[in-house]
């Protein structure tokens, strides 16, 4: 089993849901990612959602758009990402890590070469947002061959057969985009987005995941009681942005503990 | 000779092209994708296409021997397509009436852009005011303060301009930033793309409205000289009047087809806007698969060009495709040589040409000395150059 379907599983076990945070790797400065990523760990975090920093993030609000101009100020690229995932490895060999990122610094690398490097880093899953699966048949196989998890998101737009065709390829969980927009978009439904999980469930055995508009351990909480996993991007991102070199990691580790005690509860 | 037929179902020129976009795009894409493939052969649609070219656009545009430049250059003759006679003075307005019409039968109230030079934009908020549209211009805040007379244009027109802060705050940022409106407001608007780039059905929508220009050119050349030009030249950025022209002449093996991308500084610089020339990588951006200027990250660079509107870091996925099976040749002029042929059309023939359209004089320039006087030359010259007028009199020391 890999690591993404153990932890899913335990926590099933214990009936829990994961709590998956989010950060853009190399922001605010790379030497702090892999204590970031240890302190998540420690307050709570489930698996951990690592953005590769990109100069043209379509896909994202301001809040990550600005931390991916953070991390692009030290030169932080794919090479870097990864040897910084190497390093968390040698410290935690259990905690999942799903990269998120976009598909031109993949190719740009080479996707043989990306996933081999993937998979001697340590990374457990991929979201590449602009690889939709008609794109990316070949590139999962790739993944798959290494045991990697290709992670796809699905939107309130997807409609029933578009969703098979995704959950076809798609291994460790699935994704569900709470609200059509950009990540960190406003007002998430709470009763919309239970019929949503509802319906796809129907067609998946895999773990749903929520995010997009996961702001507070008030929606955190309502998320939990529909979905198995809750991603929260844009507002650690937020606390990343207003926090100082000395307490970055403190004020995550807070956060988190905040939002897996509003799930837990 | 096996007749030319691309893309295939989901926007594949070879390898180029495509929708690589995220889940949220993509059921808007269908759509769109489904109202074309609708509207593109209905005889309505194409009727009222026609209509508003012909008395908004003020189509056909005239082909125009340009022949004491041709003397003065020395070789062949070379003739113009005056895309720069259009109404708000481009090649633009062409794809802006054929999509704003979309809008209009797909009932979304709303449509957006992104501009970089301001043309495009301007050429969408003009027909947004004559079909009674809201229209939303997203612009990079550096050309907002570069284009000050088209935000100006814009804003007249009763269009909405954002300045978009993020990145290198030009054309590309601006494309993102009317992305993230459009996945956002997607049950309401229509985004309008600027050129033959972006996700399928984007890159042959856009061609099929800019083909007029070919289609018009074929019958000219046959009504003024009986016979097609030996080649055809016109500038690429993201290549929507390039595509425009070649699009008809593709199936003519006799007539060679040249795109001229923008050199800046020099290709030897790394200040240029030219990805085809430099055969830079391939990569994905914007929806599709082409060559790209990035670095050995992944990252998308900053361009140069003297022209705005070529100061693009990708090109259409078709020219990407046409470069590879060799069907059309892409070649680079640098800033100076396009000024030099700007100064040269403005005082031998009474036209200012837009800055862009000055590339594809300048290669015309080179190539028309290695030929002889009874070969024909037909270059688009996609637009007029007044908007450049800032930009031009700076480079003479002059403040206007």
């Amino acid at each position: 089993m890999s690591r993404i379907q153990t932890t899913f599983a335990t926590l099933k076990q214990s009936g829990k849901k994961a709590l998956i945070p989010f950060i853009t790797a190399g922001d605010p400065h790379p030497d702090q990612t892999v204590a970031m990523l240890h302190g998540l760990v420690k307050a709570g975090a489930d698996l951990i959602e690592l953005g590769v920093p990109f100069s043209d993030p379509m896909a994202d609000g301001p809040v990550i758009q600005r931390a991916s101009e953070r991390a692009l100020v030290h030169k932080v690229g794919l090479r870097k990402v990864l040897a910084l995932v190497k390093e968390f490895r040698q410290q935690d060999n259990k905690t999942p890590i799903v990269l998120m990122g976009y598909a031109n610094p993949i190719e740009a690398m080479g996707v043989e070469m990306f996933a081999d490097a993937a998979k001697d880093a340590g990374i457990d899953g991929i979201l590449t947002v602009d690889y939709p699966p008609e794109e990316s048949t070949a590139f999962n196989a790739l993944l798959k061959a290494r045991d990697i998890d290709p992670v796809f998101l699905l939107s309130p737009t997807t409609d029933k057969s578009r969703v098979d065709i995704i959950v076809n390829q798609a291994s460790g969980f699935i994704y569900y985009v709470s609200l059509k927009g950009v990540t960190g978009s406003k007002n998430l439904d709470i009763v919309e987005v239970a019929d949503r999980v509802a319906a796809i469930r129907t067609q998946t055995d895999l773990p749903i995941g929520v995010g997009f508009g996961v702001r507070d351990a008030e929606t955190a909480k309502a998320v939990a009681g529909v979905a198995d996993a809750i991603v929260v991007g844009s507002r650690m991102v937020q606390e990343v942005e207003k926090s100082t070199a000395d307490n970055v990691v403190v004020n995550l580790m807070a956060l988190t503990a905040e939002l897996r005690a509003a799930i837990d509860a | 000779m096996q007749l030319y037929d691309m893309p295939d179902e989901r926007g594949h020129f070879g390898p180029y092209g495509g929708i690589f976009v995220a889940e949220t795009l993509v059921e808007a894409l269908e759509e769109l994708r489904q109202m074309y493939e609708k509207y593109r052969h209905d005889p309505e649609f194409l009727a009222e296409f026609a209509h508003d070219l012909k008395h908004f656009v003020g189509r056909p545009s005239p082909i125009y021997h340009a022949k004491r430049w041709s003397d003065k250059v020395g070789g062949a003759q070379i003739y113009l397509k005056r895309e720069d006679l259009n109404h708000t003075g481009a090649h633009k307005v062409n794809n802006t009436v054929g999509q704003a019409l979309l809008a209009k039968r797909m009932g979304k109230p709303r449509v957006i852009a992104e501009t970089g030079a301001g043309q495009h934009g301007v050429a969408t908020a003009t027909i947004a005011a004559r079909l009674g549209l809201e229209c939303v211009v997203y612009m990079g805040s550096e050309d907002v303060k570069r284009q000050a007379p088209n935000v100006y244009r814009m804003k007249l027109l009763g269009a909405t301009v954002v300045p978009v802060e993020s990145g290198s705050k030009t054309l590309k940022d601006a494309l993102n930033e009317a992305m993230r409106d459009w996945v956002t407001n997607i049950e309401n608007t229509f985004y309008i793309i600027g050129t033959v780039a972006g996700p399928h059905p984007y890159p042959m929508m856009v061609r099929d409205f800019q083909a007029v220009i070919g289609v018009e050119a074929k019958i000219q050349m046959n009504e003024i000289v009986g016979r097609q030009p030996d080649a055809v030249i016109a500038c690429v950025g993201g290549g929507s009047n390039a595509m425009g022209i070649f699009y008809p002449y593709i199936n003519e093996a006799g007539v060679k087809l040249i795109g001229v991308e923008a050199a800046g500084h020099g290709l030897e610089t790394g200040k240029h806007a030219a990805p085809l020339t430099a055969n830079s990588a391939v990569g994905v951006l914007h929806g599709n698969r082409t060559y790209l200027m990035q670095d050995e990250d992944g990252q998308i660079i900053e361009t140069h060009s003297i022209s705005a509107g070529l100061d693009y870091p990708g090109v259409g996925p078709e020219h990407a495709w046409l470069k590879d099976i060799k069907r059309a040749e892409y070649v680079a002029i640098t800033d100076d040589e396009a000024m030099a042929a700007f100064h040269s059309l403005c005082r031998t023939e009474g036209i200012i040409p837009a800055l862009e359209s000055s590339h594809a004089l300048a290669y015309a320039e080179k190539l028309a000395k290695t030929m002889s006087p009874d070969q024909i030359i037909l270059v688009n010259l996609s637009g007029r150059g007044d908007k450049d007028m800032n930009t031009v009199a700076q480079l003479s020391g002059i403040t206007l």
